[in-house]
């Protein structure tokens, strides 16, 4: 039931036919794991407070640097030094106090990811490397959890939401990751501050949209942003018959680390 | 020839000998030995780069890898 400041508070969505009293208890009762609380976990962290999603899980290892606030609006000047889940914690509670917020300050791996999405309803990929991404897939995929994949590099981005076993997943695009060091980082290439605000807020979307069973996911769509030309495209795709973890024979039946896309730096940088 | 890459009209010269591992070359596609292509829809392998003919009409998308996000 809610109580009347909190339908004052969520007025604004409960008059959506879309949303209503009834989809904002659902929004209430989902569950939502941000993996990564950097640039896409900011937005995506306070955006999904905001709308009331009741139980919020957070992962990430790192303190805030001074480096990261030019784009992870979630974490301000006086966080600096601070771990990331706990400066992500205090502002969603802020905006909040209704959402339950869990933490978890460690880095995801083949050794802990299981337990952690398997409390939850969607996954959201807010990571800033290869071996992260293609973990949360694998995971995601053989527990038949969605997900929602982000990705941003200098001005461009992509996203693209996974009902695994339904829909394409990111082993259906990407068989596999590229070598360590192949692909610069945004810490080594750059990204401009606004980028994970967009893709993030999208990803954010997708999670509120599933939680609420409205309007269409993104599935089966890549959708590309370019903030240089202003430009969103989408790449109509497939579930890959041959796909190594959601295919029809696949390879990957478990989780693994992709030690070859690791790299300390990757753990390090944000 | 003409054809479509990322949503673009693109004209190539006639080169009946074009594959998609040697359009990746010509046209200096970034990230080219990780790129994934897809051709009309559907995603190729990456060993069947060097043997699929690039024809009149095709419809090609490049996609990149992107690992950054935070």
């Amino acid at each position: 039931m809610l109580t009347e400041s909190q339908i004052e508070r969520y007025s604004r969505h409960i008059i959506l036919k879309e949303v209503g009293g009834k989809g904002q208890q659902k929004l209430f009762d989902g569950r939502v794991l941000i993996i990564g609380a950097g640039g896409l976990g900011a937005p995506i962290a306070l955006y999904l407070a905001a709308a009331g999603v009741g139980t919020i899980g957070i992962a990430d290892a790192d303190d805030v640097d001074l480096s990261n606030l030019q784009r992870q609006v979630i974490h301000f000047t006086p966080d600096i030094g601070k771990p990331k889940v706990e400066s992500a914690r205090e502002k969603m509670q802020a905006i909040n106090p209704d959402v339950k917020v869990v933490t978890y300050r460690e880095w995801i791996s083949a050794a802990n990811i299981n337990g952690i999405i398997a409390d939850y309803d969607f996954i959201i990929d807010g990571t800033d490397n290869f071996a992260a991404k293609f973990l949360i897939n694998d995971a995601c995929v053989l527990a038949g959890k969605p997900y929602s994949h982000g990705g941003i590099l200098q001005f461009d981005g992509q996203t693209i939401t996974v009902r695994p076993h339904e829909s394409a997943c990111y082993r259906c695009i990407f068989p596999e990751p590229p070598p360590k060091d192949a692909i610069p980082s945004c810490s080594q290439a750059g990204v401009i501050g606004v980028l994970p605000g967009v893709i993030g807020t999208i990803q954010a979307t997708e999670a509120i949209k599933f939680l609420l069973g409205k309007g269409d996911l993104l599935t089966d769509r890549l959708l590309t942003y370019s903030a240089l030309r202003m430009k969103f495209r989408e790449v109509p795709l497939k579930r890959k018959t041959a796909c190594p973890v959601c295919g029809d024979t696949p390879t990957i039946t478990e989780v693994h680390d992709e030690l070859d896309a690791l790299t300390v730096c990757d753990l390090k940088e944000s | 020839m003409k054809i479509r890459i990322n949503g673009k009209e693109t004209l190539l010269a006639e080169n009946p000998q074009r594959t998609v591992d040697s359009l990746l070359e010509e046209l200096d596609v970034s990230q080219r030995l990780y790129v994934t292509v897809e051709l009309n829809g559907e995603i190729l392998d990456r060993p069947a780069y060097e043997t699929t003919p690039v024809n009149e009409g095709d419809v090609i998308e490049f996609l990149y890898f992107m690992g950054g996000g935070r």
